[in-house]
């Protein structure tokens, strides 16, 4: 019986033979594509176990990693909540990253190249390399102020966005988007609950998952006006000269009149510059625009950031939230030849002119900072895990120069006098100099009107403080004065509390 | 029985021939052999515990000790009541038990909270359990040992054990799946929160039957009739049991939904009886038989489900796992991703996920420890199990009565089908079903059948290795064996 059982011994030995080949075939052939797998929750769960570092402002954590005892070992918490929810994103469990939470995800996770100094001395130690710190350029102040004077504006506005920035340097001092949410409930490790508060959002009237500070673009309104005063400036009209005007101006080859927003606004036939700017004259800068014709125009509108399609705010040296390009749009007929009625019409911001918020804030801040404009930021610095060492300090750059250092001081003078004698009173600040515009803008005929205001202050030296613009969306009538003083209130608390530069 | 012609050549027949060399018990060797295991038991218990608790506790070295302290007990024994059984038996084994308490410590470790986790005694959780469960089995392993002083004193009681196999074989099919169905495979008795798999215990039964009834009918069975092919096919009526036995393996299948028990007793006595007659032709005759049973309960499965379905199923998930990686093939996903997030070296004890893993402690307990230790991590557990196999198959040879031979090559071959079964289950090279893994898996009466199997095993070894009186003369057999049989005589070794 020896023989048969040395045979079963082999057939044992194949038996493990074939084991040994298919192991080899599952752990090492096919060990990659198992390990990356959609189906594995080790890769989930290996995410979650190192701590991912925090999103900072004015010293304040606004997006922290908690130990649970739960599988996945850090849960991410949000406890600004809904105030910061546009600028943070969120980190969900499964599904993708948004805001910062996606733009800074290597830096956060600890997997970026900049921390391999920290992985290497973890590796030796045996400790578990946190991720890195990323600290905002926000004011929480003027963040604050932001959140909850959009939520409980006075006209009843439902959507709508501010955003201030440091003119002197592009740092971003608060970005709100309305309606906003709360990031938490999507950043759950209970999968179930992330997708339903998921739905439920993303389903919501007025899109809160929407940033419309950087991807909303809306049809600027008079705000636009100081694109076309640029113009104006830089092609031999002065602030005092006097332009056409009118209480009605049908443009040539079209019968729709352009109208002002009452007819105690520049009824006479010419008015100077700085009053059409200061009572917002539609049919003075409708002529102006003729006159100047589309090239001037949308040459301008390119200098100070219009078309600009791969514009980011995040680190100023790379990556960051995209920002939609805003578009002066077709001012031509059909056969390529200038369409007046549009030109006109498209000079007060209406026609296929759309902007988003952000523009209409780096408008503002150009002309506050002696037509610098500087590279809007978010991210003031990187801390390393362990927060001593300090990685990435920014350093403010100038994005472009779309007005010499003149014309900004006249579209100053012009935009302090709407803030002192016009439209733009409610944005008025004691002790500050404060400029602005205002913008209504129609979307379609059935919707209420956009209310718009852009805007700076200047502190007694004449230094630019802080550049702003709010956009109520559907607001109506009072919505740009609503507007107006809503970013007078930001700015206000911008200047006492400047956030990171 | 060419090695019986020429002893020399083997070594474990070397005691056999006293003027040539001293037979030895090696059992200094077996206890240094012990301590090295139960050294590494103690090390990957440390190991675990600087990567899930981030500290080795005071107390790491714990259950390592109360397993050694039991080993050695184990180790006493067999020196004083089997001073020449195979001395890598019982370390080989120590070590896979150790690793699988250790294991399944380490998974209650990650499934404890910081504060449950210093209330983790000794005793406490799966690996606590499984710990006392070894210390049973281990008593119930040198009990046997001790009333067992001669293997063959077994083969009195050989149909009251065949007849136990069957009843336990299809006790779970006949019991309302209340309290006999756990993940869709009938092989348990539930009692309360208590349950055994009878299975476990019916293949040592079940093996003493086919033994001793092999060494009776080898004669008729070895007959052949036709030959056809250049193989000598045996007469149509000598192919009753088998095809008894293939039934009965036929309605595991079918009514306890578990191709891997039916594949392991058809194998299991396939491979007896090819041992017993030396015909290659059983063995193809049972091949055919299984596959085609096997095909038949697929086509069937596909065609009128009912009983059939579970297996179709199983067959449909084997081949395309991913097809459903959410629900039906969601623990065979799980299980391949584990070996494959695992790779050549692991991710270290305590490193994986195991938690991941369903039916981890049971049925995946090998892809779970793969995750950790890797291909090369496994290789080894592979190699410990061909160790211990091998070793059992050594005893076959080496033992002089058939009963014996029958007995160790059939006990030794039954572990490593039941080895090939679920690890071949859980890394699809084979369908997937619910068997345990030998000395790994928790499970109380798992660990016990193997404990007892392994009792076997070195007593037959000891019987195999234990030196005779005088050179060329008989067997050193305590009286009261039963009559030495026809197959011993010399007369064989004439036969081609």
């Amino acid at each position: 019986m020896n023989a048969p059982l040395r045979r079963v011994g082999i057939v044992v030995i194949v038996l493990f033979g074939l084991l040994f080949a298919n192991l080899n075939w599952i752990q090492a052939y096919k060990a990659d594509e198992y390990r990356t797998s959609d189906y594995n929750g080790r890769v989930q769960v290996a995410k979650y176990d190192r701590k991912r570092g925090n999103i900072e402002a004015g010293g304040t954590a606004l997006a922290v990693s908690k130990e649970t005892d739960g599988e996945l070992k850090y849960l991410r918490t949000y406890p600004g909540g809904a105030k910061y929810a546009h600028v943070l994103g969120y980190e969900p469990v499964n599904g993708t990253a948004t805001g910062l939470e996606r733009v800074e995800n290597d830096f956060l996770a600890g997997t970026s190249d900049q921390l391999i100094v920290n992985r290497l001395r973890d590796m030796v130690t045996g400790d578990r390399t946190a991720g890195g710190n990323v600290l905002l350029t926000l004011s929480r102040q003027a963040q604050d102020t932001a959140y909850d004077e959009l939520r409980n504006n006075n006209v009843g506005a439902t959507k709508g966005a501010a955003i201030a920035i440091d003119p002197s340097t592009g740092a971003v001092q608060a970005l709100v988007s309305m309606p906003s949410f709360d990031p938490n409930p999507l950043a759950s490790h209970d999968t179930n609950e992330a997708t339903s508060a998921y739905n439920e959002l993303e389903q919501a009237a007025g899109r809160p998952l929407r940033n419309r500070a950087l991807a909303e673009v809306l049809p600027p309104g008079s705000t636009f006006k100081i694109v076309v005063a640029a113009a104006a400036l830089e092609n031999g009209i002065g602030k005092e000269t006097q332009i056409p005007a009118g209480s009605s101006y049908t443009p040539p080859t079209s019968g729709e009149p352009i109208r002002n927003a009452a007819p105690s606004i520049c009824p006479q036939a010419q008015v100077t510059l700085m009053t059409a700017v200061t009572d917002s004259c539609n049919t003075g800068f409708a002529k102006l625009g003729v006159q100047l014709g589309p090239d001037v125009i949308k040459e301008k509108s390119r200098q100070f950031g219009f078309e600009q399609e791969d514009l980011t705010v995040g680190r100023l040296g790379e990556g960051g939230l995209g920002v939609e390009a805003s578009r002066t749009g077709s001012m031509e007929n059909p056969d390529g030849g200038v369409d007046p009625a549009a030109l006109a019409q498209s000079s007060i911001g209406q026609r296929d002119v759309r902007m988003t918020p952000l523009q209409g804030a780096m408008i503002a801040a150009a002309v506050a900072h002696n037509g610098s404009q500087m590279r809007p930021y978010l991210v003031r610095q990187l801390l390393a895990p362990d927060r001593t060492t300090v990685y990435d300090t920014a350093d403010p750059r100038e994005l472009r120069r779309p007005v010499s250092g003149q014309v900004a001081a006249d579209l100053r003078d012009m935009m302090v006098s709407v803030v002192e004698n016009g439209t733009g009173r409610n944005a008025r600040i004691n002790g500050y100099t404060v400029g602005g515009k205002t913008g209504t803008a129609q979307s379609a005929p059935d919707r209420p009107d956009h209310g718009w205001f852009i805007g700076f202050a200047l502190d007694s030296n004449g230094n630019a403080v802080s550049a702003v613009c709010v956009v109520l969306e559907e607001a109506g009538s009072g919505g740009s004065a609503e507007a107006a003083r809503i970013a007078g209130r930001i700015m206000r608390a911008a200047i006492a509390q400047p956030g990171g530069r | 029985m060419t090695a019986a012609a020429t002893p020399a050549s083997s070594p474990a027949t070397a005691g056999e021939r006293p003027g040539v060399r001293m037979a030895r018990s090696r059992r200094n060797a077996e206890l240094s052999l012990l301590f090295l295991a139960m050294a590494l038991v103690a090390a990957y218990g440390a190991m675990v515990e600087a990567k899930v608790l981030d500290t080795v506790t005071p107390g790491f070295w714990v259950p390592a000790a109360a397993l050694t302290a039991v080993f050695l007990g184990m180790h006493l024994v067999i020196r004083f009541l089997a001073p020449f059984a195979d001395p890598a038996l019982l370390p080989a084994v120590a070590l896979l038990n150790g690793l699988g308490v250790g294991f399944l410590r380490r998974l209650d470790l990650a499934r404890a909270t910081p504060e449950e986790r210093a209330d983790l005694t000794i005793f406490a959780g799966i690996g606590g359990r499984q710990l006392a469960w070894t210390l049973i089995s281990v008593i119930l392993a040198a009990t046997l040992l001790a009333v067992m002083r001669d293997h063959r004193s077994v083969s009195r009681y050989a149909y009251t054990l065949g007849l136990a196999g069957i009843v336990l074989v299809m006790l779970p099919a006949v019991l309302p799946a209340s309290i006999s169905e756990i993940n869709g495979a009938k092989l348990w008795v539930r009692i309360g929160s208590f349950s055994i798999q009878p299975g476990e215990f019916a293949k040592l039964a079940l093996l003493v039957f086919f033994a001793y009834y092999l060494v009776r009918k080898r004669e008729v069975l070895s007959l052949a009739s036709h030959r056809f092919l250049g193989i000598d096919f045996p007469r149509g009526r000598d192919l009753g049991p088998v095809l008894v036995v293939w039934v009965i393996s036929l309605l595991v299948l079918v009514f306890e939904k578990d191709l891997g028990t039916s594949l392991l007793y058809f194998g299991m006595f396939v491979a007896t009886v090819y041992i017993a007659t030396e015909r290659v032709s059983w063995l193809l005759i049972g091949l055919v038989l299984f596959f085609g049973g096997a095909y038949l309960a697929y086509v069937l499965g596909e065609a009128v489900g009912g009983p059939f379905a579970n297996f179709y199923l199983r067959a449909q998930i084997w081949l395309d796992p991913f097809a459903q990686p959410y629900d039906d093939g969601y623990q065979l996903v799980q299980g391949l991703l584990a070996l494959g997030t695992g790779g050549l070296f692991g991710a270290g004890p305590g490193g994986g996920q195991p938690l991941l893993l369903p039916e981890v402690q049971n049925d995946f307990i090998f892809a779970g420890i793969g995750e950790e230790i890797g291909l090369f991590g496994l290789s080894a557990l592979l190699v410990i199990y061909l160790l211990i196999v091998e070793r059992g198959l050594r005893a076959a040879l080496a033992v002089r009565d058939s009963f014996g031979k029958l007995l160790a090559g059939g006990l030794a071959f039954t572990l490593a089908l039941q080895v090939f079964v679920i690890v071949g289950g859980i890394s699809k090279l084979i369908p997937l079903t619910g068997q345990t893994t030998p000395f790994l898996s928790a499970g109380g009466s798992s660990l016990m059948a193997n404990w007892l199997l392994i009792a076997v095993l070195l007593r037959v070894s000891d019987a195999g290795r234990r030196p005779v009186n005088g050179v060329g003369g008989k067997v050193n057999r305590p009286s009261g064996g039963p009559p030495e049989q026809l197959h011993g005589a010399p007369t064989e070794v004439i036969k081609p």
